[in-house]
């Protein structure tokens, strides 16, 4: 039997000296790997946004949100009867037991003044509880106290873009702030946390206790309206029974009848989020499998190049057969011949797809995330194209009858 | 001491509906070191005898034992062993590889037995100086003359010291004086190594060369006579 370094030797040898052939055969894999590692890491890209998307958002996340009037038969939208209290609040947070923490929210847009400065900006009213359920955390500073919201103390966080706006690089720690003329302290910054998955920029707001922002700030219909209340569930097992907890809960205080509409609506924003990471990953798949029918094309190439080169090489195999190659001989040569092709333009596909993936996200601004499970199965997948599809021609090649390969003209 | 016997070899070809008779039953002994010509004119048997001696061929009928081996027994891999180690090839038209050196032309018998890279390039080399092409390992055949040509072919033949050289026209292709050289090859191997010569020619003075001449008709042996070397 001949040796693996000789093989190698001879199968190198004759794709050299077709080269522009063995180059063009290559192009198949090349764009097949290429195409694979591309398309999944802009699936990859996708579905790891939609993810970090989830977790800025804050796990297990339910909203509470008012329900909708009817004024004379015509239904207005849902919130547009001020319905939440944070007492509802206060009483979810300790009545239900599948609830980790609530935040109940009261925001509206004001102007923000600190010295020459001004920004407009959301202004968000909540209690301390915010921070956990969204699972946010400070950069500088402390949260204002559940003693805080009590008292209705003027003080504030600030999102990191509006600390960025009024301070620039100060420290806006301790600084005197004005909203709607009322002055506040700064007492904390929040952590950056990027946009929401509608495009908003959630470090553009300040956050104050929900009793100043009732009584200060923004008007309120009836003592203690919110807005909405955020809901973070124990676990995510958890989701529907603090989903049902909630309902009974709110109907008996807002003394709602067996057979009438509730005033409020709960969401599951979590399972929303879910759902579009699952068919982020879905799509990953398809894109994947749809390179990869390029990968199977090329790998069909090399087969057809290597039929090819095995009839034009008969008289070649016939006289390696005279001088005493033997079946598994002629069979590897083409073999390797076929793996090197596929293994060279792999390698080459890999890079390629790895250049592609950052060009593509430079260019159309794409997520793309090249994971290394990816070029892993790119490159393992056109090994086996090559194996695969070198395979009937070697096996061909080696049952030639030696007497006429070495007459074939 | 007989290194081929023969023994009633037919071969039938198929072509399409027609069978034909190539080897009507040939039986032959020839010895150790001997040198022999078979020759006939075209369509004589001769060039399918030697392909069955060569075992690059299987009789239809008939046996052929190679050093009292029965090679009917063997398969397909067990006879690439014997062409390997038993016989060397020379034929009419080289059959070298092409874009390939003449030291790795060389070394193919060699290659196919396994030895390392190393020993191989060396008795490749060893065996290029005995056909007198020293100096010439790293040319490609399209480099070389036909006579050239022809010796890589025959350093090939004898690299893995095979007892037997089957040489099918090996001047055909050459002029009268490169004949006379190539031939003085032949005389020389037989001569000085015991190497048993078997070649196929239809110029009676290439088969003046051997000690025996095996003539050749329809598929049928019909003269065999030893005569002096000349």
């Amino acid at each position: 039997m001949i040796n693996l370094p000789s093989t190698l030797r001879i199968s190198f040898r004759a794709l050299r000296v077709n080269k522009t052939r063995s180059a063009l055969t290559m192009l198949g894999v090349i764009i097949g790997v290429g195409a694979v590692i591309i398309m999944l890491a802009v699936g990859t890209g996708a579905s790891r946004q939609i993810a970090e998307q989830i977790s800025s958002m804050g796990s297990n996340l339910l909203i509470i949100l008012p329900g909708a009037t009817t004024a004379g038969g015509v239904r207005m939208g849902s919130g547009t009867q001020p319905s939440l209290t944070t007492g509802d609040a206060e009483a979810v947070r300790k009545e239900c037991p599948a609830v980790r923490d609530v935040a109940p929210i009261l925001s509206g847009v004001a102007q923000i003044v600190y010295g020459h400065e001004n920004w407009s900006t959301g202004v968000v009213g909540t209690t301390p509880g915010m921070l956990r359920v969204r699972d946010w955390s400070l950069s500088a500073g402390r949260p204002f106290t559940e003693q805080d919201v009590k008292s209705a103390v003027k003080v504030c966080l600030l999102g990191k873009t509006v600390s960025e706006n009024l301070f620039g690089y100060m420290d806006p720690l301790g600084r005197m702030i004005r909203i709607k003329k009322v002055p506040f302290m700064v007492i904390g910054v929040l952590a950056a946390k990027g946009q929401t998955p509608t495009g908003q920029d959630q470090d553009d707001t300040v956050y104050v206790p929900v009793t100043t922002a009732q009584k200060k700030l923004f008007g309120t219909t009836f003592p203690g309206m919110v807005r909405i209340i955020m809901v973070k569930a124990k676990n995510r097992e958890d989701l529907p029974a603090a989903e049902k907890q909630i309902n009974e809960l709110l109907r008996q205080r807002h003394r709602i009848g067996p057979k009438q509409e509730n005033d409020f609506t709960v969401r599951n924003l979590t399972q929303m989020m879910e759902t579009a990471e699952q068919s982020a990953k879905v799509m990953t798949l398809l894109l994947g499998a749809i390179a990869s029918v390029s990968l199977l094309v090329g790998g069909i190439g090399i087969m057809n190049i290597m039929l090819v080169s095995v009839t034009e090489r008969t008289r070649e195999i016939g006289i390696r057969m005279a001088v005493g190659a033997k079946t598994w001989d002629i069979r590897m040569q083409f073999m390797v011949e076929a793996i090197i092709l596929s293994f060279i333009g792999g390698v080459a596909g890999v890079m390629i797809g790895i250049s592609g993936s950052k060009i593509l996200s430079m260019l159309a601004g794409w997520p793309t995330v090249i994971s290394p499970l990816a070029i892993i199965l790119a490159f393992g997948f056109s090994g086996l194209v090559g194996v695969f599809f070198g395979f009937y021609p070697a096996y061909k090649a080696s049952l030639l009858d030696p007497i006429d390969a070495l007459r074939y003209e | 001491m007989a290194i081929i016997e023969a023994q009633e070899i037919t071969k039938i070809y198929r072509l399409g509906d027609v069978d034909v008779n190539a080897l009507g039953g040939v039986s032959l002994t020839i010895g150790k070191g001997e040198f022999v010509a078979v020759m006939g004119p075209s369509g004589s048997g001769k060039s399918t005898f030697m392909n069955i001696l060569g075992c690059l061929d299987q009789p239809t009928d008939g046996k052929y034992f190679l050093e009292h081996m029965n090679v009917g027994d063997l398969d397909r891999d067990e006879l690439a062993g014997i062409r390997n180690k038993k016989i060397g090839f020379v034929f009419q038209g080289f059959n070298l590889l092409p874009r390939t050196s003449a030291l790795e032309n060389v070394e193919l018998p060699m290659l196919y037995d396994g030895m390392p890279a190393r020993e191989r390039r060396e008795h490749a080399a060893d065996a290029l100086k005995s056909v007198g092409l020293e100096g010439r390992e790293n040319h490609h055949p399209n480099q070389l003359s036909g006579g050239q040509q022809q010796r890589v072919a025959i350093a090939r033949a004898l690299v893995n010291h095979a007892p037997i050289i089957l040489a099918d026209e090996p001047t055909g292709n050459l002029d009268t004086r490169t004949s006379a050289e190539i031939m003085e090859i032949f005389v020389k191997l037989n001569a000085e190594s015991n190497i048993t010569v078997i070649l196929v020619t239809h110029e009676a003075d290439i088969a003046a060369y051997s000690r025996r001449i095996i003539r050749f008709l329809d598929g049928h042996v019909i003269s065999d006579m030893r005569q002096e070397q000349s």
